[in-house]
């Protein structure tokens, strides 16, 4: 019990994952930066962000339903801090951890803060934060179901495996899923997802600085956005470790960096698509390309 | 007081609000700022979209009588610490409206202004002292 708390608060939970998720949003900035010969934040930029969002003033708007826009944000972070534990005891437990399913469970907490800052949004009552809903509503519709397709390559190529330490361990023996035909496209497909998943260019539509004002975060001030912001920064670390589990036999640092600089240079060479294009995408090419991965994966490739 | 202070003059997110009455030169002159030539990011300043998240408001421009009730709104919209600079000669003392019938009202009337940096724009440079001075004072008021 005691351990389980340790894990889920300290280690390799909610500290560890949120300074590894600071540090991954440095990085990011930074790179951002040299990309456009700028020079960047100094490396503790995010922390001191941290710390001034959790003094400043919290407003809560007179129409809003009050209840749901203070837990939204709590509900968003507890599900990424319980996914990063997950993932992260699959990866460097010595013993046996997780259970036949976990996979799915993980899948679901992955969604949950998108879900949450849906809930969050559209409980402001702010007429822009609903378009960011209305947009980001229709995101999660359009890369859950390519997303969930490519998680069937793994699971048919171990023969059934729901486990992801049961994965990680095929991988060691048989070879990364990545290293087949069938596995590169579906991770091909995954990298486009995290990206949506993530809401960072080109799929932000729902909170586009420029033309709906941060959209869904609109009315969220003080600890409240400190803790979206957080959420979104733990996704950063959450989601890659997720991909590396299940297609690239487990973590190692290395990997993660370059994903993460995948997910950086996407960022910077993209424009934002508006909703439609996004959802054309993933409904028409993404999902082409996951179905032909999974038939690949069936005949054994 | 020295981790708050710091934390809040070491991460100024601005929030820009043009009055209305502006030739926009002025918000050009401030967007100069997020260029490579000046980056002040390495700062920590950025821009931001909603006034929910800012801990300055940027004002350019005079302020005309449709834009009072507003502008009114916006700073109280705004989560205190927050401080407000008047950018530009328009904002600063009215410039060439201050005998204008329909801007009769200077921007510190309605507003506790902290800083004024005049010019017509004034120049990023003169902008990013202007910040520095800010910066000092508000560290200075902190250690009495």
């Amino acid at each position: 019990m005691l351990k389980n708390l340790f894990n889920f608060l300290v280690f390799p939970g909610f500290l560890f994952t949120a300074t590894l998720g600071l540090v991954a949003s440095w990085i990011d900035r930074k790179v951002t930066a040299r990309v456009q010969w700028r020079v960047g934040p100094p490396w503790y930029q995010p922390f001191i962000d941290m710390v001034k969002l959790s003094i400043k003033e919290i407003t809560i708007p007179k129409n809003s339903s009050k209840i749901m826009f203070l837990i939204s944000p709590l509900l968003g972070l507890s599900a990424v801090i319980l996914a990063s534990t997950f993932i992260w005891l699959a990866n460097i437990e010595l013993g046996a951890t997780g259970f036949t399913g976990d996979i799915i469970v993980v899948l679901y907490l992955l969604t949950l803060p998108a879900i949450a800052l849906i809930l969050g949004a559209s409980s402001t009552g702010n007429p822009l934060a609903s378009v960011g809903v209305s947009r980001e509503i229709k995101l999660i519709l359009a890369y859950e179901l390519p997303f969930i397709i490519i998680l069937c390559v793994p699971i048919i190529k171990s023969s059934g495996l729901l486990r992801l330490q049961d994965l990680i361990q095929y991988q060691t023996v048989n070879g990364a899923i990545l290293s087949n035909l069938s596995g590169l496209l579906a991770f091909l497909v995954a990298i486009f997802c995290m990206q949506a998943k993530l809401g960072l260019v080109p799929f932000d539509a729902g909170e586009a600085e420029t033309e709906i004002m941060a959209g869904t975060y609109i009315e969220y001030s003080g600890i409240l956005l400190a803790i979206l912001k957080l959420t979104k920064f733990m996704m950063m670390v959450a989601l890659p470790l997720f991909l590396i589990t299940v297609f690239w036999a487990g973590f190692s640092i290395w990997k993660y960096v370059v994903l993460l600089v995948i997910i950086v240079l996407i960022r910077n060479t993209n424009p934002r698509v508006r909703i439609d294009q996004a959802v054309r995408f993933f409904w028409g090419k993404m999902t082409a390309l996951a179905l032909i991965a999974v038939f690949l994966a069936i005949l054994g490739k | 007081m020295s981790l708050k202070l710091g934390a809040l003059t070491k991460s100024i997110w601005v929030y820009h609000l043009c009055t209305g009455g502006s030739c926009n030169n002025c918000d050009i002159e401030i967007l100069d700022l997020l260029t490579p030539r000046f980056d002040v990011e390495r700062f920590g300043i950025v821009l931001v979209g909603s006034i929910r998240h800012a801990d300055a408001i940027l004002v350019t421009g005079s302020l005309n009588l449709k834009a009072v009730e507003r502008v009114k709104r916006v700073y109280e919209q705004a989560p205190k610490p927050c401080v407000v600079i008047a950018v530009g000669a328009c904002a600063c003392g009215q410039g060439i409206f201050a005998n204008g019938p329909y801007t009769p009202n200077p921007v510190d009337s309605l507003l506790p202004v902290d800083l004024y940096i005049p010019g017509c724009p004034p120049k990023p440079e003169a902008m990013i002292l202007g910040i520095v001075k800010l910066i000092a004072k508000l560290k200075g008021k902190g250690r009495e």
